[in-house]
């Protein structure tokens, strides 16, 4: 009966080390986009710090649960998005809430789009606002809205990367960042207006 | 000269084709649409410059300090 070899069982521990450090690297590198994000999604800086470390420590702690050569930058804000829901966010769905199906997004966005002249009226006040009336804008939105403007508009993800990582259905996706869009420009053109 | 039925379909396309996440045909649909609509056009123009401000407004650098403090949450111990 034999047993493993000293040399393999060292070198098996050594390839895992350098897995790991390259892990650890590639996650760090996106440090910056994940803040940007986080902070975009809670309230104050301090609370973003929290979140983003709280983030990175669940992460280098499961490791080996992300799969090399995958989205590596979608796998982070998942387990982002996943702290911020357990950090007391109650996810209630009131009826005034629902998401869209999918077959009303088009339907929905006949109705509540203004048309024509008044459209462009609209965007050429909120042409003129500034960098704080967006961020204040974007911290007034429900939250099932901004988490998807955030990611798409913020993140830079895909429209399939959101889904995922908020595990909500593509057409959920859509819905909710057709509606946050346009709720971000009524609310701009409020502000404008006042 | 462009029909309401096209502006109204660019309308629907539009956010998509901000996105990139049209199909090939609905993209290049949309694509000659814009190229010959002077409303679609403004309509387009402002998406773009909308979605420009608020990737601008998100342009926040991570507090001094927060890279450090993450580097350190890296494991040193190599038996975890």
């Amino acid at each position: 009966m034999s047993e493993p070899e000293p040399d393999s069982t060292g070198r098996r521990i050594a390839g895992e080390a350098r897995s790991r450090i390259r892990f650890e690297e590639e996650a760090l590198e996106h440090a910056d986009q994940v803040y940007r994000v986080a902070r975009r999604l809670v309230g104050s800086r301090e609370e973003a710090e929290d979140l983003v470390q709280d983030t990175y420590s669940r992460a280098f702690r499961s490791w080996r649960s992300y799969t090399p050569g995958t989205n590596m930058k979608a796998w982070l804000l998942r387990i982002l998005t996943n702290l911020n829901i357990d950090r007391g966010r109650k996810i209630q769905r009131s009826p005034d809430l629902q998401p869209l199906e999918e077959g009303d997004y088009f339907l929905a966005n006949k109705v509540a789009e203004a048309q024509g002249e008044q459209a462009l009226e609209t965007e050429k006040v909120v042409e003129h606002l500034s960098q704080g009336s967006i961020v204040d804008a974007l911290s007034s939105l429900p939250h099932n809205f901004r988490d998807v403007v955030v990611l798409v508009d913020i993140g830079d993800f895909s429209y399939a990367d959101a889904a995922q990582i908020l595990d909500i259905p593509i057409g959920t996706v859509m819905s909710r960042l057709h509606r946050g869009r346009r709720q971000l420009k009524q609310r701009l053109a409020e502000e404008a207006a006042a | 000269m462009s029909k309401v039925g096209d502006c109204e379909k660019c309308e629907e396309l539009l956010q998509g084709f901000l996105d990139r996440e049209l199909t090939e045909r609905e993209h290049a649909q949309a694509e000659l649409h814009l190229g010959g609509c002077d409303y679609c056009q403004r309509r387009y123009t402002f998406e773009a410059s909308l979605r420009r401000y608020v990737r601008l407004s998100a342009a926040e650098r991570m507090p001094p300090g927060l890279m450090e403090r993450l580097s350190q949450l890296r494991t040193t111990d190599a038996s975890t």
